[in-house]
């Protein structure tokens, strides 16, 4: 079975903790149980997917903390990382 | 709780015994390397600065020169300057004689030994002396309370907010419990989680401070014009994982454990207070090492996602590795793992144990890899141009 990690309830995304391939059904542990995503892409150790949609502008959470917002709508299950992930801090370009 | 030290003539503590080779200024970096690499036993520093410095920037060179003499893991110095510089060997060498009288401190001017081969001549016999009378030396019991630990993550990955850091947090709480100071650093990767630290604050001067000193990093980075991701977090974490400093940061202080935060402190100097103190540095490993070694950590315990070899060359630095793989593939540079947590094979508690164990062996004479292989990296953070 393969697991991924999620640090805090109000997270939206996984960690993965080996490579997972497309289509892979991965248990995350939930409030009193767990819960089956299926990951629409390659998911590279280490890395993280959404455990649920993500609008664009929405902020991103791991370990209960905003890490990023959304620069596009992310679906259930998709890569996150900084393609569809914004950094709100140290941001001279802006 | 006790381990083996030396005990200095000041009261101080020190838990190595090292002949230390200083180079004032860059263009005695050769002799000093020359000196030291003729003595076994001796260890030595080079560095990029001392010349065509100004003001505060001097200073704080200077500082850390000093400070790495006047450290209580070394036995006794040997300052190399070339003649001309800004920062004078005499004045490295007479700062050390002043805060640490007892110690043994040789000062060399290559100008005026008529050059690099008379001046390393020289050296290597006063070297070839304090290590003979450093290793008369006998260590002795010391309480854990008057160790300084100095944390570090570097080549993070997203292992280290889940294994290394939060491991790492429970050595640095155990060593608070038992009356020891731990240093907090690289301020830019507690960027986006500094008001998690600045909660820990133990009165509203050392919560201001904790903002300060953020607000002063980010402003900085921010007048570059560019985003800060490519530089923080690296490349080699977003390949790692990591999407974001803030990401990057939430897991960084994982490594701090749960201890109220006593006081916030500028780059390299002294700690002076018992628990959990943040000392400003950058996010770059060795000026952070350095300036942490400079403010008196006798040891460091650096944590690595993606595997990093360094070492200071007078504070043991003890590397964990956040997964299992790094710590097979890079088995001659990492000394711990913390991989296990991620497979599920230990707890966090358990790991941290594990650490804080391995700490006080360290402290008591156990060579730690990076010091078996000879690594001595500085590096000392610039405030002003070289004019």
């Amino acid at each position: 079975m393969t697991k991924a990690i999620v640090m805090k309830p109000a997270d939206n995304v996984a960690t993965v903790v080996e490579d997972v391939s497309p289509g892979t059904e991965v248990t995350i542990a939930v409030a009193g149980g767990s819960q089956m995503i299926r990951v629409l892409e390659k998911i590279a150790f280490g890395h993280k997917f959404a455990t649920r949609d993500i609008k664009k502008d929405e902020k991103i959470k791991k370990y209960g903390e905003v890490i990023g917002v959304a620069s596009r709508d992310i679906k259930t299950g998709q890569h996150v990382h900084v393609h569809n992930l914004e950094s709100t801090r140290g941001r001279g370009d802006k | 709780m006790q381990f083996m030290g030396y005990r200095r003539p000041d009261g101080t503590a020190g838990i190595r015994n090292h002949v230390l080779v200083v180079p004032s200024v860059v263009c005695a970096n050769r002799v000093a390397r020359g000196i030291s690499q003729s003595v076994a036993g001796s260890t030595w520093v080079e560095h990029e600065h001392g010349c065509t410095q100004l003001g505060a920037d001097a200073e704080l060179t200077k500082r850390v020169l000093v400070s790495h003499g006047t450290h209580p893991n070394v036995y006794g110095v040997v300052v190399v300057g070339l003649g001309c510089e800004t920062l004078r060997a005499q004045e490295v060498a007479s700062a050390i004689r002043e805060q640490c009288p007892y110690k043994p401190v040789e000062l060399i001017i290559i100008q005026d030994e008529g050059g690099s081969v008379k001046a390393t001549a020289k050296g290597i016999s006063a070297a070839r002396a304090m290590v003979g009378e450093a290793s008369s030396l006998a260590r002795e019991a010391i309480d854990a309370s008057e160790l300084i630990l100095g944390t570090e993550c570097g080549g993070s990955d997203a292992c280290s907010g889940i294994s290394g850091n939060p491991a790492l947090g429970e050595a640095s709480d155990l060593l608070i419990e038992a009356g020891g100071s731990v240093i907090l650093a690289e301020t830019t990767e507690i960027i986006g989680a500094e008001h998690l630290v600045a909660a820990r604050a133990i009165n509203k001067t050392v919560e201001n401070r904790c903002y300060e000193v953020i607000n002063r990093c980010e402003e900085s980075a921010k007048s570059m014009g560019v985003d800060m991701r490519g530089s923080q977090p690296t490349p080699g974490n977003i390949e790692g994982g990591l999407s974001s400093i803030e990401e990057k940061s939430l897991g960084c202080i994982y490594k701090a454990g749960t201890k109220p935060l006593v006081d916030v402190i500028e780059y390299a100097m002294p700690v002076t207070k018992k628990g959990l103190v943040w000392m400003d540095t950058p996010g770059q490993d060795i000026v952070q090492l350095t300036g942490m070694v400079a403010g008196g950590c006798h040891l460091v315990v650096f944590t690595t996602g993606r595997g990093t070899c360094c070492g200071s060359p007078i504070a043991p630095t003890i590397k964990v590795a956040t997964n299992t793989p790094l710590f097979q593939k890079m088995a001659d540079n990492i000394d711990i793992n913390a991989g296990m947590v991620i497979t599920g094979e230990e707890i966090v508690e358990e790991v941290g144990r594990r650490i804080f164990d391995e700490m006080l062996s360290v402290a008591s004479g156990k060579l730690v890899k990076a010091e078996i292989l000879g690594f001595n990296d500085f590096a000392v953070q610039r405030i002003g141009p070289t004019i």
